[in-house]
């Protein structure tokens, strides 16, 4: 167990391409943090300069106040848990999970009761003789699972590891983490790309996006509160939506024949990008809009329709709620769900 | 379900396969099967008159001396053959595939000595050795290293080991270095995380997962230090000096082609097919099973 940080951290390669542009972060004790963006953006980079992978070419990182990087992966005192989980094909679940206590010199008695206790909480027992060959997708999850907890390290660092399960066992499997990491109360470090991933486990989000940390926050912070149009788009499903327009000469916004008053002053003549999410939205005289497709997911609806001004916009509303295609659906937003954003530059402006 | 394309045609596919078939014949099946009948036969220098002498050729080499220090010379060095060359590739393949720039050229490199036929190995390396005009010869005289393989047995099998070793280290090299790249970098980097330095990670989870390719290359050596270097032996000593390097393979050829002793020839060629027979038997039940994963 232990604290992790990061300060200014950067990688480059030959010198020109700068893949992670400084992250900065601490990581308290026992803290389950996730770090979510799509695929390039540097998110796997990141955790394996931590595992110690990758070389730091700018920045620190330390675990537990102590600089690392110099340090092997092996002296870090950290546990991975890879994608393909990596197992070793030729030993079995047992030597496996024993691998890394054998190595480091642990008494032969204490391996087995660290193994057997592991295998235990992981319910992995009755595989431990087995090749790795010779399990399913989740159970090799756990053997990954147990192979990081038996060595009780200072962190656990999780490289996508339920991307290769199916939809079913990754729900469950996501759950069991948690449970675990909470039950360790052990410093994890959590990489993926899934956002629903991202918001149920993670105590926070590192939320990354071309090697930039967009936002760092609690789930809710970042749901309720992006700090840009990237986090808002990447955080939610189906994703916000998203409408250009200009502040007025009085400061307020002009939004289809309706008004909105932003709750903080922005300049006029400022061109902004303002969002609601689609369940920020129900049936109530606002805006009209002409359904154009209607998806039912059981317990929602979600209504595609367009503004007068022909704008798109995304609707969810509760699964009793059916409107037709072609019929114009009066909506209104809830009150101060708006987010507006500067359209140049990104960034979080305030709330209407 | 496996799907599969069917022909009613019933005698294309034969026609197809025809051509294999003829090859295997005539130049496998045939000539093992003169060998298996020659074998029996005691035939004079000139053909005229021919014996059918049961086992009795078997019987004479069972009782020949000289079989058995030609046996026990190819044991020897198929031993060093197989050994060597399997090591030394095996540390080339892993220094080449820890190389990141340059790679291409240096594999390139580390294959051209597979283009060289065995018997212009042979000769090349003769030509080196050459007590005479040798350079390399030349220069272990300078330091005071006698080299003659002319006339010292030892130096001789020494010679046309390293001459096999040389013609073979390329096709190990190529098998053992697409063995490594096929482990997946994920497993060297959990096991480095679990504390393993390089040495460990080699011994005990590159070794291991490089096994299957190793026993398959330890067979196909073993094979060709028994047939494939009959060329080296032939272009470098011809089995002297004294018959000090004179394996089993070139024994068959002395024999038969020089001493005009075609049945006890081909009861030596009998028994060395027995042993690739052995061998192959032995790769394909055991050694396969055990280390597939």
């Amino acid at each position: 167990m232990a604290t992790v940080s990061l300060r200014g951290v950067r990688k480059s390669y030959g010198g020109t391409v700068e893949v992670i542009q400084g992250i900065d972060m601490e990581i308290t004790d026992g803290e389950f943090i996730v770090i979510v963006g799509p695929s390039g953006c540097g998110k796997s980079t990141l955790l394996r300069m931590v595992a110690g992978l990758e070389k730091i070419t700018g920045g620190e990182i330390a675990i537990d106040a102590r600089v690392v990087n110099e340090l092997e992966p092996k002296d870090r005192d950290i546990a991975m848990v890879f994608q393909n989980y990596a197992l070793y094909p030729h030993m079995s679940v047992y030597d496996n999970m024993a691998y890394g206590l054998k190595i480091r010199g642990v008494s032969k008695g204490e391996i087995d009761e660290r193994v057997k206790r592991a295998a235990k909480t992981l319910e992995i027992e009755p595989f431990l003789e087995r090749k790795p060959r010779q399990l399913s997708g989740g159970q090799r999850q756990r053997v990954a699972m147990g192979r990081a907890i038996v060595r009780e390290p200072k962190a656990f660092l999780f490289d996508e590891p339920l991307s290769n399960l199916d939809a079913k066992l990754r729900v469950q499997m996501r759950v069991e983490i948690k449970k675990l990491q909470r039950q360790l109360g052990v410093t994890s470090i959590y990489v993926t790309h899934d956002q629903v991933e991202a918001m149920t486990m993670g105590d926070r989000l590192i939320v990354m996006n071309k090697g930039v940390a967009e936002q760092i926050g609690t789930p809710i912070d970042v749901y309720a509160q992006p700090a840009s149009l990237f986090v808002a788009a990447f955080i939610g499903s189906p994703s916000m939506n998203f409408l250009e327009t200009r502040i007025g000469a009085d400061g307020s916004l002009a939004l289809d024949g309706a008004s909105l008053k932003p709750k903080t002053r922005i300049d006029p003549g400022r061109a902004v990008t303002i969002g609601i999410r689609p369940e920020h939205l129900s049936v109530g005289s606002g805006f009209d809009l002409k359904v154009e497709l209607v998806e039912l997911l059981g317990a929602d609806t979600l209504v595609y329709g367009r503004l007068s001004d022909g704008k798109g916009l995304v609707v969810r509303l509760p699964g009793t709620e059916v409107p037709k295609i072609g019929d114009r659906l009066p909506v209104k937003a809830h009150d101060g769900a708006w987010h507006l954003f500067d359209s140049e530059t990104g960034k979080r402006l305030g709330a209407a | 379900m496996e799907k599969r394309v069917t022909f009613n045609e019933k005698t294309l596919p034969y026609l197809l396969v025809l051509p294999q078939i003829a090859i295997t014949i005539a130049f496998f099946f045939w000539p093992s099967w003169q060998a298996i009948y020659q074998s029996v036969l005691l035939e004079d220098a000139f053909g005229g008159n021919t014996r059918f002498v049961w086992f009795d050729n078997f019987a004479h080499l069972f009782r020949d001396p000289a079989y058995y220090r030609s046996a026990m010379i190819t044991a020897v060095f198929s031993l060093l053959v197989a050994g060597l060359g399997l090591s030394i590739s095996l540390l080339l393949a892993v220094m080449a595939d820890r190389i990141v720039r340059g790679a291409t050229a240096y594999k390139a490199f580390l294959v051209w000595p597979y283009a060289v036929a065995p018997a212009v190995a042979g000769v090349l390396w003769g030509f080196l050795f050459n007590p005479a005009v040798g350079i390399v010869a030349w220069t272990l005289r300078i330091f005071g290293y006698e080299f003659n393989y002319v006339l010292n047995g030892g130096q001789a099998l020494a010679l046309i080991v390293f001459a096999a070793v040389w013609s073979q280290i390329s096709y190990n090299f190529l098998f053992f270095l697409a063995g490594l790249q096929s482990i997946p970098k994920s497993l060297i980097e959990a096991a480095a995380i679990d504390g393993a330095g390089p040495g460990r990670r080699f011994w005990t989870i590159i070794f291991p997962l490089l096994s299957p390719t190793g026993f398959f290359l330890l067979v196909v050596n073993v094979i060709y230090a028994f047939f494939g270097t009959f060329g080296v032996v032939d272009g470098l000593t011809k089995g002297g000096p004294a018959k000090a390097t004179e394996i089993l393979v070139f024994k068959v050829y002395n024999d038969g082609f020089r001493g005009q002793d075609l049945g006890g020839s081909a009861a030596q060629s009998v028994i060395l097919m027995a042993i690739v027979i052995l061998l192959t038997v032995v790769q394909f039940r055991f050694i396969e099973r055990k280390v597939h994963y």
